[in-house]
Protein backbone atom coordinates (compact mmCIF):
# COMPACT_ATOMS: atom_id res chain seq x y z
CA UNK A 1 0.00 0.00 0.00
CA UNK A 2 1.26 3.46 -0.85
CA UNK A 3 1.47 6.04 1.88
CA UNK A 4 -1.55 8.30 2.05
CA UNK A 5 -1.56 12.11 1.99
CA UNK A 6 1.99 12.48 0.79
CA UNK A 7 2.49 13.19 -2.91
CA UNK A 8 5.00 11.15 -4.89
CA UNK A 9 6.80 13.10 -7.58
CA UNK A 10 8.60 12.39 -10.85
CA UNK A 11 10.54 15.16 -12.61
CA UNK A 12 12.02 14.56 -16.02
CA UNK A 13 13.65 16.61 -18.77
CA UNK A 14 13.84 15.28 -22.32
CA UNK A 15 15.12 16.83 -25.50
CA UNK A 16 12.36 17.85 -27.92
CA UNK A 17 13.14 15.07 -30.39
CA UNK A 18 10.38 13.04 -31.98
CA UNK A 19 11.97 9.79 -30.74
CA UNK A 20 11.46 11.01 -27.17
CA UNK A 21 7.67 11.05 -27.63
CA UNK A 22 7.60 7.29 -27.02
CA UNK A 23 10.17 7.49 -24.22
CA UNK A 24 8.14 10.15 -22.37
CA UNK A 25 4.79 8.35 -22.54
CA UNK A 26 6.31 5.00 -21.55
CA UNK A 27 8.27 6.48 -18.61
CA UNK A 28 5.11 8.21 -17.36
CA UNK A 29 3.16 4.96 -17.73
CA UNK A 30 5.73 3.12 -15.59
CA UNK A 31 5.40 5.77 -12.87
CA UNK A 32 1.60 5.59 -13.14
CA UNK A 33 1.72 1.82 -12.53
CA UNK A 34 2.10 2.38 -8.75
CA UNK A 35 -1.54 3.54 -8.67
CA UNK A 36 -2.59 0.13 -10.00
CA UNK A 37 -4.46 1.57 -13.01
CA UNK A 38 -6.58 -0.42 -15.46
CA UNK A 39 -5.11 -1.06 -18.91
CA UNK A 40 -7.54 1.50 -20.31
CA UNK A 41 -6.38 4.14 -17.83
CA UNK A 42 -2.76 3.47 -18.81
CA UNK A 43 -3.69 3.92 -22.48
CA UNK A 44 -5.60 7.13 -21.68
CA UNK A 45 -2.61 8.69 -19.93
CA UNK A 46 -0.11 7.47 -22.54
CA UNK A 47 -2.19 8.96 -25.35
CA UNK A 48 -2.65 12.31 -23.59
CA UNK A 49 1.08 12.53 -22.78
CA UNK A 50 1.98 11.62 -26.35
CA UNK A 51 -0.26 14.41 -27.68
CA UNK A 52 1.21 17.05 -25.36
CA UNK A 53 4.83 16.05 -25.96
CA UNK A 54 4.27 15.88 -29.73
CA UNK A 55 2.79 19.40 -29.59
CA UNK A 56 5.91 20.63 -27.80
CA UNK A 57 8.20 19.02 -30.42
CA UNK A 58 6.23 20.17 -33.47
CA UNK A 59 4.64 23.44 -32.40
CA UNK A 60 6.43 24.69 -29.29
CA UNK A 61 9.89 24.17 -30.71
CA UNK A 62 8.92 24.07 -34.42
CA UNK A 63 10.99 20.89 -34.84
CA UNK A 64 14.15 22.83 -33.97
CA UNK A 65 14.68 21.19 -30.59
CA UNK A 66 14.83 22.45 -27.01
CA UNK A 67 13.98 20.88 -23.68
CA UNK A 68 10.63 19.49 -22.53
CA UNK A 69 9.98 19.41 -18.78
CA UNK A 70 7.64 16.80 -17.36
CA UNK A 71 6.45 16.84 -13.80
CA UNK A 72 4.19 14.14 -12.45
CA UNK A 73 2.55 14.04 -9.04
CA UNK A 74 0.46 11.22 -7.65
CA UNK A 75 -1.49 11.41 -4.45
CA UNK A 76 -4.46 9.37 -3.21
CA UNK A 77 -5.15 7.95 -6.69
CA UNK A 78 -5.06 11.42 -8.26
CA UNK A 79 -2.60 11.66 -11.14
CA UNK A 80 -1.37 15.11 -12.22
CA UNK A 81 1.11 15.84 -15.01
CA UNK A 82 2.52 19.09 -16.31
CA UNK A 83 4.30 19.13 -19.67
CA UNK A 84 6.13 22.38 -20.31
CA UNK A 85 8.22 23.84 -23.08
CA UNK A 86 9.98 27.16 -23.49
CA UNK A 87 9.13 27.40 -27.16
CA UNK A 88 7.14 29.91 -29.22
CA UNK A 89 3.95 29.75 -27.17
CA UNK A 90 0.35 29.86 -28.36
CA UNK A 91 -1.15 33.26 -29.27
CA UNK A 92 -4.78 32.10 -28.95
CA UNK A 93 -5.24 29.13 -26.61
CA UNK A 94 -9.01 28.92 -27.11
CA UNK A 95 -8.57 28.64 -30.87
CA UNK A 96 -5.71 26.13 -30.53
CA UNK A 97 -7.96 23.90 -28.44
CA UNK A 98 -10.83 23.88 -30.92
CA UNK A 99 -11.30 20.42 -32.45
CA UNK A 100 -9.66 20.13 -35.89
CA UNK A 101 -7.89 23.50 -35.62
CA UNK A 102 -4.34 23.16 -36.94
CA UNK A 103 -1.60 25.48 -38.12
CA UNK A 104 -0.07 22.69 -40.18
CA UNK A 105 0.15 23.58 -43.87
CA UNK A 106 0.76 20.12 -45.37
CA UNK A 107 -2.33 18.49 -43.87
CA UNK A 108 -0.65 15.60 -42.07
CA UNK A 109 -1.83 16.90 -38.69
CA UNK A 110 -5.42 16.34 -37.58
CA UNK A 111 -5.85 19.21 -35.12
CA UNK A 112 -7.17 16.69 -32.60
CA UNK A 113 -4.33 16.76 -30.07
CA UNK A 114 -6.05 18.88 -27.44
CA UNK A 115 -9.39 17.12 -28.05
CA UNK A 116 -7.70 13.79 -27.27
CA UNK A 117 -6.10 15.20 -24.11
CA UNK A 118 -9.52 16.43 -22.96
CA UNK A 119 -11.22 13.14 -23.88
CA UNK A 120 -8.72 10.97 -22.04
CA UNK A 121 -8.06 13.07 -18.93
CA UNK A 122 -10.49 14.50 -16.36
CA UNK A 123 -9.06 18.00 -16.56
CA UNK A 124 -6.78 19.86 -18.99
CA UNK A 125 -5.42 23.33 -18.37
CA UNK A 126 -3.19 25.22 -20.80
CA UNK A 127 -1.05 28.20 -19.93
CA UNK A 128 0.93 29.87 -22.65
CA UNK A 129 2.76 33.12 -23.31
CA UNK A 130 3.89 33.88 -26.87
CA UNK A 131 7.69 33.89 -26.96
CA UNK A 132 7.97 32.25 -23.54
CA UNK A 133 6.43 28.81 -23.87
CA UNK A 134 3.50 26.58 -23.00
CA UNK A 135 2.55 24.45 -20.02
CA UNK A 136 -0.19 21.81 -20.20
CA UNK A 137 -1.45 20.45 -16.88
CA UNK A 138 -3.67 17.38 -16.91
CA UNK A 139 -5.36 15.51 -14.09
CA UNK A 140 -6.99 12.12 -13.86
CA UNK A 141 -8.47 10.11 -11.03
CA UNK A 142 -7.19 6.53 -11.24
CA UNK A 143 -9.63 3.86 -10.12
CA UNK A 144 -6.99 1.57 -8.62
CA UNK B 1 17.60 2.48 -35.49
CA UNK B 2 17.70 1.75 -39.21
CA UNK B 3 14.81 -0.68 -39.02
CA UNK B 4 12.08 0.28 -41.47
CA UNK B 5 8.97 1.52 -39.69
CA UNK B 6 6.63 0.36 -42.41
CA UNK B 7 6.72 -2.63 -44.69
CA UNK B 8 4.68 -2.91 -47.84
CA UNK B 9 3.14 -5.82 -49.67
CA UNK B 10 1.18 -5.92 -52.93
CA UNK B 11 -1.80 -8.18 -53.66
CA UNK B 12 -2.91 -7.37 -57.19
CA UNK B 13 -4.14 -3.76 -57.11
CA UNK B 14 -4.17 -3.77 -53.33
CA UNK B 15 -1.35 -2.26 -51.28
CA UNK B 16 -0.95 -3.68 -47.78
CA UNK B 17 0.85 -1.37 -45.34
CA UNK B 18 2.14 -3.16 -42.23
CA UNK B 19 2.15 -0.55 -39.47
CA UNK B 20 4.74 -0.33 -36.68
CA UNK B 21 4.16 -1.16 -32.99
CA UNK B 22 3.99 2.52 -32.08
CA UNK B 23 2.05 4.63 -34.59
CA UNK B 24 3.04 8.12 -33.45
CA UNK B 25 4.49 11.30 -34.95
CA UNK B 26 8.05 9.95 -34.83
CA UNK B 27 7.27 6.68 -36.59
CA UNK B 28 4.90 8.24 -39.12
CA UNK B 29 7.50 10.55 -40.60
CA UNK B 30 8.42 8.32 -43.55
CA UNK B 31 4.98 7.06 -44.50
CA UNK B 32 3.80 9.96 -46.66
CA UNK B 33 6.98 9.98 -48.72
CA UNK B 34 7.05 6.21 -49.14
CA UNK B 35 3.38 5.78 -50.04
CA UNK B 36 3.55 8.73 -52.46
CA UNK B 37 6.29 6.90 -54.38
CA UNK B 38 4.47 3.56 -54.33
CA UNK B 39 1.16 5.13 -55.41
CA UNK B 40 2.80 7.06 -58.25
CA UNK B 41 4.63 4.01 -59.61
CA UNK B 42 1.91 1.38 -59.23
CA UNK B 43 -1.76 1.06 -60.10
CA UNK B 44 -3.27 0.80 -56.62
CA UNK B 45 -7.04 0.75 -56.09
CA UNK B 46 -7.11 -0.17 -52.45
CA UNK B 47 -4.92 0.33 -49.38
CA UNK B 48 -5.14 -2.05 -46.40
CA UNK B 49 -3.60 -0.89 -43.15
CA UNK B 50 -2.40 -3.81 -41.03
CA UNK B 51 -2.67 -2.93 -37.31
CA UNK B 52 -1.85 -6.41 -36.03
CA UNK B 53 1.51 -5.34 -34.59
CA UNK B 54 0.35 -1.90 -33.44
CA UNK B 55 0.00 -1.49 -29.68
CA UNK B 56 -0.24 2.29 -29.56
CA UNK B 57 -1.50 5.07 -31.79
CA UNK B 58 -2.27 8.74 -31.24
CA UNK B 59 -3.65 11.61 -33.32
CA UNK B 60 -0.49 11.63 -35.47
CA UNK B 61 -1.31 8.09 -36.58
CA UNK B 62 -4.84 9.21 -37.29
CA UNK B 63 -3.52 12.03 -39.47
CA UNK B 64 -1.60 9.80 -41.80
CA UNK B 65 -4.55 7.42 -42.20
CA UNK B 66 -6.89 10.30 -43.02
CA UNK B 67 -4.51 11.70 -45.59
CA UNK B 68 -4.07 8.37 -47.34
CA UNK B 69 -7.87 8.08 -47.36
CA UNK B 70 -8.25 11.51 -49.01
CA UNK B 71 -5.57 10.62 -51.53
CA UNK B 72 -7.27 7.36 -52.47
CA UNK B 73 -10.77 8.90 -52.52
CA UNK B 74 -9.61 11.41 -55.16
CA UNK B 75 -8.86 8.58 -57.55
CA UNK B 76 -11.92 6.52 -56.60
CA UNK B 77 -9.93 4.07 -54.49
CA UNK B 78 -10.70 2.77 -51.02
CA UNK B 79 -8.93 2.21 -47.71
CA UNK B 80 -9.60 -0.51 -45.12
CA UNK B 81 -8.13 -1.66 -41.82
CA UNK B 82 -7.50 -5.03 -40.18
CA UNK B 83 -6.03 -6.37 -36.96
CA UNK B 84 -6.77 -3.31 -34.78
CA UNK B 85 -6.43 -3.89 -31.01
CA UNK B 86 -8.36 -2.17 -28.20
CA UNK B 87 -6.24 0.99 -27.92
CA UNK B 88 -6.05 1.64 -31.68
CA UNK B 89 -9.76 0.92 -32.04
CA UNK B 90 -10.69 3.59 -29.49
CA UNK B 91 -8.57 6.17 -31.32
CA UNK B 92 -9.98 5.13 -34.70
CA UNK B 93 -13.54 5.46 -33.39
CA UNK B 94 -12.89 8.84 -31.78
CA UNK B 95 -11.35 10.10 -34.99
CA UNK B 96 -14.39 9.05 -37.03
CA UNK B 97 -12.21 6.78 -39.18
CA UNK B 98 -14.62 3.86 -39.10
CA UNK B 99 -17.13 5.90 -41.09
CA UNK B 100 -14.56 6.16 -43.87
CA UNK B 101 -12.79 2.83 -43.77
CA UNK B 102 -14.06 -0.72 -43.43
CA UNK B 103 -12.76 -2.71 -40.52
CA UNK B 104 -11.83 -6.39 -40.85
CA UNK B 105 -10.69 -8.95 -38.28
CA UNK B 106 -8.08 -10.67 -40.41
CA UNK B 107 -5.88 -10.12 -43.42
CA UNK B 108 -7.73 -12.84 -45.34
CA UNK B 109 -11.09 -11.17 -44.75
CA UNK B 110 -9.66 -7.76 -45.68
CA UNK B 111 -8.01 -8.95 -48.90
CA UNK B 112 -11.18 -10.78 -50.00
CA UNK B 113 -13.16 -7.64 -49.15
Amino acid sequence: MSEQNKPEILKMEVEALSKNEEFARVAVAVFLARLNPTLEEVDDVKTAVSEAVTNAVIHGYQGKGGMIYLEVEVMDQEFTITIRDIGIGIPDIKQAMEPLYTTDPDGERTGMGFSFMEAFMDQVEVQSVPGEGTAVTMKKKISG
Amino acid sequence: MNQPHFTYEAEGNTLIVHLPEELDHHNCSGLKYETDIILSENYIRRILFDFSKTRFMDSSGLGILLNRYKQMALSGGTVAIYGAGAQALRILKMGGILKLMKLYDSKEAAVTG
